[in-house]
C-alpha cells in the first residue's frame, strides 16, 4: 500500500488496490458505509427529482388533465401542438428578450458598482448594504414595492416626472414599456448577488500587481483595463453563466407585476408552463413545454461550457 | 486557489499612500452616494407610505409631511386583522426545516463522495452533477401530481421536502471536504473510530465556515421562495409569507398604506438578521456563489 496519500485519493481507493478476502470484506463494509452516508440524499433525490423528471417526460406524451381523464398516450402530439402554438413562441421570445435585456446591465452595472465600492471610499458598509439589501427580499415584497413605484397616478416615478412636466407613463400597462419596467425591477432586486461576487473577486487580486503596474507608470484607468478586467475574467464567465440561466427561469416578478400582460407582452415560458398546468389543467401539454424549456437550458449550458473551456484552453 | 479564500477577503479600508480627498475620489464618492440613494428609494418610499393615513397615501401629491401626519396605524391594522404573524411562522418553520435537512443530507452525501469508495459512486455522483442543470420550474406539474398522490398538498412536508434537494450544495461540500487533509481522519480511524464518528467529531468541526455558508444561502432561498409553496398550498393557514402576501395583495385594494406596511413587515425579519450578521451573510452568499463554478 502506498504511504504517500495525496489528499484527493480516498483511503478506500488505496485499499482497493490489493485483492484478497480480508480486503474484499473491508471493501464491502466500505461500500455499505458509503451508501449509508449517501442514502438520505439519494432517497430524496430520487423521490423529488428523478421521479418527477421521468414522470413529467411520460406526461408530456399523454393527454393527462387535472381530472385524470384523457391520460392515453398521444405520441408527439403535445410537442407538435407546442411547436405550432403562437403563444408558446411568444412566451419563448419574451423570455429570451428578457434574458438579453437583464443580463447585460446585471453584469456591467454590478461590475461598475463593485469597482466603485472597492475604491475604499468612506462609508463602505453603507454602499455594500444599499446594493445588496434588495437581494434579501422575497419576490412578493419586491413586487409590492415596485407596483407602488410604478402606479400610474400615485407612484413616485410618475410623481417625480410630473415635477419636470413629463406626462405620466403607464409603466406596466403599456406593451412597449412593460418589459423594461420588469427589467428595472429585476435589476434593482438581484444586482446584489453579482455585485458581491465581483467585490469578493476584486479583493483577491494581489496588491503587488498594482504596485508593479504603478512603478511601470500605468495610471488607474490603464490598470483597470490591463489588470483588473482580465483578472476578473473567470468571475465574469461565472456571473454571465449564472445570470443567463437565472434570467431564462424568470417567473415571480413578471407573474406578479404584470401577470404576463399586457396582452402577453411579458409572459415568460415558465409562466406559460404554470398556466397550461394550473389554469388550463392540461398537465400533458404543460409537461411538453417544460421539456422544450429544458432543451433550451441544456443547449445554453452546453454552449457556455464550450465557450469557457475554449477560453481556458487558449 | 481555494474558492473560500476569495470570499474571506472582503475587507475594509483604502489603500495606503493615496490622497484620500483627490478630485477623482470625491467625484467617485458622489456617484456612489447617488447610486446608493437611488437603490434605497423604493424602501424609503414604501416606509413613508406605510406611515401615512390611507387618505394621504391615496392622494396624488408626493408629500413628506402629509396633512394627517405620520404614524403606525397601518401596521396596527395589518397586524390585528391579517394573517401576517402566522404566515411568518410558517415561513420560519419551513425555512428552518429546509435548511437543516438540506445541510444534513448534502453534507453526508458530500462526505461519502469525497472520502468513501462505494459501488455505484461514480454513477450516483454523475447523476447528481448532471441534475444541477434541471430547473425546478420544469418539475412543477409532475411534482404537484406526486404530492397529490402522497397526500402532501397543503402540508408543511409538501412545502419542505422538494426543496431539500440541492445538487450544487453537495458539490460545494464535497469540494470542501476534498481539501481537508485525509491524515487527520486516518489517525482517528487507526484508533478505532468509525466513519460516522470521524465525520461528526473531526470533519464537521473543520467545516463550520462552509456549513454556515451553505446554510445561509439555503435559508435565504427557502425564506423567499415563491413558486413551489404557491403551487403546493391552497389553505391560507399554511401559506408562507411570500405566498400569503400575494394572495391577499388584491384584498387590500386601494389601501396603499396597509399594503406597504405588510410589505415592510414581511421584509423586516431578513433585513434585521442581515444588519446583525452582515459579514457572515455576505461571506456565505459569496462563497456559495463561487462554489457553483
Amino acid at each position: 500500500m502506498s504511504t504517500a496519500i495525496d489528499a484527493t485519493t480516498t483511503p478506500a481507493e488505496v485499499v482497493a488496490e490489493g485483492p484478497g478476502s480480508g480486503q474484499d470484506r473491508a471493501r464491502r463494509g466500505e461500500s455499505l458505509t458509503g451508501w449509508a452516508f449517501a442514502a438520505p440524499f439519494a432517497v430524496l433525490f430520487v423521490l423529488f427529482l428523478v421521479v418527477p423528471a421521468i414522470y413529467g417526460l411520460y406526461l408530456s406524451f399523454t393527454g393527462e388533465t387535472l381530472t385524470g381523464s384523457g391520460g392515453e398516450l398521444l405520441g408527439f402530439a403535445n410537442y407538435a401542438e407546442a411547436l405550432t402554438d403562437p403563444d408558446m413562441w411568444k412566451s419563448l421570445g419574451n423570455t429570451l428578450w428578457f434574458t438579453v435585456l437583464s443580463t447585460v446591465p446585471l453584469v456591467l452595472l454590478s461590475l461598475a458598482f463593485a469597482l466603485l465600492v472597492n475604491l475604499g471610499l468612506p462609508g463602505r458598509w453603507l454602499w455594500r448594504l444599499s446594493f445588496f439589501l434588495p437581494y434579501l427580499l422575497a419576490s412578493t415584497v419586491v413586487v409590492m414595492f415596485w407596483s407602488w413605484m410604478y402606479n400610474p397616478k400615485l407612484g413616485l416615478i410618475n410623481g417625480v416626472l410630473g415635477e419636470f412636466g413629463i406626462a405620466p407613463v403607464a409603466w406596466l400597462q403599456d406593451p412597449n414599456v412593460a418589459m423594461i419596467s420588469v427589467v428595472v425591477t429585476t435589476l434593482w432586486w438581484t444586482i446584489g448577488f453579482n455585485f458581491l461576487l465581483y467585490l469578493a473577486a476584486l479583493q483577491n487580486i494581489p496588491e503587488q500587481q498594482f504596485e508593479a503596474a504603478a512603478i511601470d507608470g500605468a495610471g488607474k484607468w490603464r490598470q483597470l483595463f490591463s489588470i483588473v478586467i482580465p483578472q476578473l475574467a473567470p468571475t465574469t464567465a461565472l456571473i454571465v453563466t449564472l445570470q443567463i440561466l437565472a434570467s431564462l427561469k424568470v417567473f415571480d416578478q413578471i407573474y406578479m407585476l404584470t401577470n404576463g400582460g399586457p396582452a402577453g407582452a411579458t409572459r415568460s415560458i415558465v409562466q406559460y408552463i404554470y398556466e397550461s398546468g394550473f389554469t388550463g389543467y392540461r398537465f400533458g401539454f404543460s409537461s411538453a413545454i417544460s421539456y422544450l424549456f429544458f432543451a433550451i437550458i441544456v443547449l445554453v449550458s452546453l454552449a457556455q461550457y464550450k465557450l469557457i473551456n475554449r477560453r481556458n484552453a487558449a | 486557489m481555494s474558492t473560500y479564500s476569495l470570499a474571506r477577503n472582503i475587507k475594509q479600508g483604502h489603500k495606503p499612500g493615496e490622497n484620500p480627498w483627490s478630485v477623482s475620489r470625491v467625484v467617485a464618492l458622489l456617484v456612489l452616494a447617488f447610486l446608493a440613494a437611488t437603490w434605497l428609494v423604493p424602501f424609503a418610499w414604501a416606509v413613508l407610505t406605510s406611515l401615512k393615513s390611507e387618505a394621504d397615501a391615496g392622494a396624488s401629491t408626493i408629500s413628506l409631511n402629509p396633512p394627517d401626519g405620520l404614524g403606525f396605524d397601518a401596521y396596527r391594522k395589518v397586524l390585528s386583522a391579517g394573517d401576517i404573524p402566522s404566515w411568518a411562522w410558517n415561513s420560519l418553520i419551513t425555512s428552518i426545516a429546509i435548511t437543516f435537512l438540506t445541510v444534513a443530507v448534502s453534507a453526508l452525501a458530500g462526505y461519502a463522495f469525497s472520502r468513501v469508495s462505494f459501488t455505484g459512486r461514480r454513477w450516483l455522483y454523475a447523476a447528481i452533477i448532471g441534475a444541477i442543470i434541471i430547473p425546478p420550474q420544469m418539475l412543477i406539474v409532475p411534482l404537484f401530481r406526486q404530492m397529490l398522490a402522497f397526500d402532501l398538498v397543503d402540508t408543511y412536508w409538501g412545502i419542505i421536502l422538494p426543496q431539500t434537494i440541492a445538487p450544487a450544495m453537495v458539490l460545494i461540500l464535497k469540494r470542501f471536504f476534498d481539501q481537508i487533509p485525509v491524515e487527520l481522519e486516518d489517525a482517528a480511524r487507526v484508533d478505532g473510530a468509525n466513519r460516522l464518528r470521524v465525520f461528526w467529531s473531526i470533519v464537521l468541526p473543520l467545516s463550520r465556515p462552509i456549513l454556515a455558508a451553505v446554510a445561509i444561502f439555503v435559508f435565504i432561498g427557502a425564506w423567499n421562495n415563491f413558486l413551489w409553496p404557491f403551487i403546493v398550498t391552497t389553505d391560507a393557514d399554511l401559506m408562507t409569507l411570500p405566498v400569503g402576501l400575494q394572495t391577499v395583495k388584491s384584498a387590500y385594494g386601494l389601501q396603499y398604506a396597509q399594503n406597504m406596511a405588510s410589505a415592510i413587515l414581511a421584509a423586516l425579519p431578513l433585513v434585521v438578521v442581515f444588519l446583525f450578521f452582515q459579514r457572515h451573510i455576505i461571506k456565505g452568499v459569496a462563497t456559495t456563489g463561487f462554489g457553483g463554478q
